[in-house]
């Protein structure tokens, strides 16, 4: 089972996600109470679902070793290993320069879903959540090395899932990405190949969701990249941002991810 | 020890081989098809190898990697012994792919290869099938290929580590309706247990219930609705599949 009222919210330390309303959703918040992600089933990414990203790749698509534009929905896991929730920390890996913080609706989803059509497909939504989709750059996206995207706490979510009632429009929906002392990076949903319930309809044509997934809409072209010391605050619409700190990989917090 | 798990009676039970038998936690002895097999465990993360056989990467025409090539999948594609996997109409080429499974058992992170085995718990089948028909050319092998409904088949026993006298020298072997099609050993890994631990852990941290499908050897035929598809492993058993149509899955 999933369900989701109101605001699901998980506060650090609290057994259980709470389902309070939007102004206790916000009290917990300001209390700076850390947060766990409040969904626990499987997260699949989705990859190149903006239009501003195809055209980025343009003709490359055509060559080796891609060789023609996509088809089906691209997919990938975040593992368990990667979930976080509101305040995390996130190491950056020694190798790296960076990290891409990809800001993405996240769908949660309500009951299984499979060969879901296109007209029903908000049914089987339960809410949406912010997902801090977090990835070391990387130029290809042929054959990807797990290790890029599936890094310790590289999939941050939350602070809450929204109830579908509370979001009029999901393919309207302005994405923010703000690190402190740089211009914020603004994207919408509105750019997506895909828009919700098609991106459902064509994933469940050949693979089940069940209820607690995720699945994320695809994280915008041009996305900023995080340093060590930067923090990220990431909104969609009106809804509670989602707060992720980054951190050396020598000064991660010793607990278990 | 192997331990499998089983759905009978109303309930899931931990099961255990008693002769050509299975013998539930609570004593009643069934025959294997009385039984509703289950993967053999919660299955945690699913890493898995592609063109870890050189044999088999030399058959896909594929040269030799920088690195282990691993994919994900998620939990919705499993299923136990004797289930039954759809083939879609219409596809030129599905194959089954038999698979040395390798059960985490402890947390792991940065573990060195020498102690990598310490963190095994045990050993099962994969059958992890892939529709060719699917790929594409992004973050390929793309999960429209490896991660549909009943595509990886896994079971039916989970078998301790303690139980397998030496891992890299198991024999593999796929019989399609009573064929001898794919056979391998796990000698001929082209990046061995030790080392995927120690690559997987150095840059994720690893959980008990995660597993390792260590990638199939060469001799993949295409697979067509009726077939019977067994994978064996020296020591593990045999994992039974059959393939079904699209009319089986009320799809027109």
């Amino acid at each position: 089972m999933f369900a989701c009222a109101d605001y699901l919210i998980h506060i650090e330390g609290d057994p259980l996600p709470r389902d309070v309303d939007a102004q206790q959703a916000l009290a917990l918040l300001s209390s700076d109470a850390g947060c766990r992600a409040p969904v626990t089933g499987a997260v699949y990414g989705t990859l190149l679902n903006d239009r501003a990203a195809l055209l980025a790749l343009g003709d490359t698509m055509n060559a080796a070793p891609y060789k023609a534009p996509p088809k089906a929905p691209i997919l990938y896991l975040k593992p368990r290993n990667t979930l976080a929730g509101h305040g995390a920390r996130v190491a950056i890996p020694e190798d790296a320069t960076g990290v891409e913080v990809g800001a993405s609706l996240g769908i949660v989803i309500g009951r299984t879903a499979t060969r879901v059509s296109v007209e029903q497909a908000f049914d089987y939504v339960a809410g949406y959540t912010i997902v801090a989709d977090i990835s070391v750059p990387h130029a290809s996206v042929y054959r990807l090395s797990v290790r890029f995207r599936a890094r310790d706490k590289f999939c941050v979510i939350g602070p809450t899932v929204v109830a579908r009632r509370h979001v009029a429009d999901p393919d309207n929906l302005t994405i923010t990405v703000k690190i402190a002392g740089r211009p914020a990076f603004v994207a919408s949903t509105a750019s997506s190949v895909r828009n919700v319930a098609t991106l459902i309809a064509d994933v469940t044509e050949f693979m089940t969701l069940a209820a607690g997934d995720v699945l994320t809409l695809g994280v915008p072209h041009g996305s900023p990249v995080a340093q060590a010391g930067d923090e990220a605050t990431l909104s969609i619409g009106s809804w509670a941002p989602l707060r992720v700190s980054f951190v050396g990989e020598n000064a991660r917090d010793g607990g278990q991810p | 020890m192997k331990r499998g798990r089983v759905a009978y009676a109303g309930a899931i039970h931990e099961a255990y081989p008693e002769g050509d038998n299975v013998r539930l936690a609570d004593g009643r002895i069934r025959q294997e098809h009385e039984v509703v097999w289950l993967p053999p465990f919660e299955v945690g993360t699913i890493f898995a190898l592609g063109l870890n056989y050189a044999e088999h990467a030399k058959e896909l025409q594929f040269s030799s990697q920088e690195e282990p090539l691993v994919f994900l999948k998620g939990p919705g594609t499993v299923i136990g012994h004797r289930g039954v996997t759809r083939r879609p109409a219409g596809v030129a080429f599905m194959h089954y792919e038999c698979e040395l499974a390798v059960v985490i058992g402890r947390t792991a992170k940065n573990v060195r290869r020498e102690a990598a085995l310490d963190y095994v718990a045990g050993y099962t089948i994969a059958n992890d099938y892939a529709i060719r028909d699917y790929l594409e050319n992004y973050y390929r092998p793309n999960l429209r290929v490896k991660n549909r409904d009943g595509g990886t088949v896994l079971g039916p026993w989970f078998v301790d580590a303690g139980d397998i006298a030496d891992v890299t020298q198991l024999e593999l072997r796929t019989i399609v309706n009573g064929t001898l099609q794919q056979r391998g050993n796990t000698r001929d890994l082209v990046t061995d247990i030790p080392a995927l631990i120690e690559y997987l852990s150095g840059f994720m941290t690893l959980a008990p219930g995660d597993i390792i499908l260590t990638g199939t050897p060469e001799g993949v035929v295409n697979v067509n609705a009726g077939d019977e598809v067994v994978c064996e492993i020296e020591g593990l058993g045999r994992l039974v599949n059959v393939i079904a149509s699209d009319a089986d899955f009320g799809r027109g």
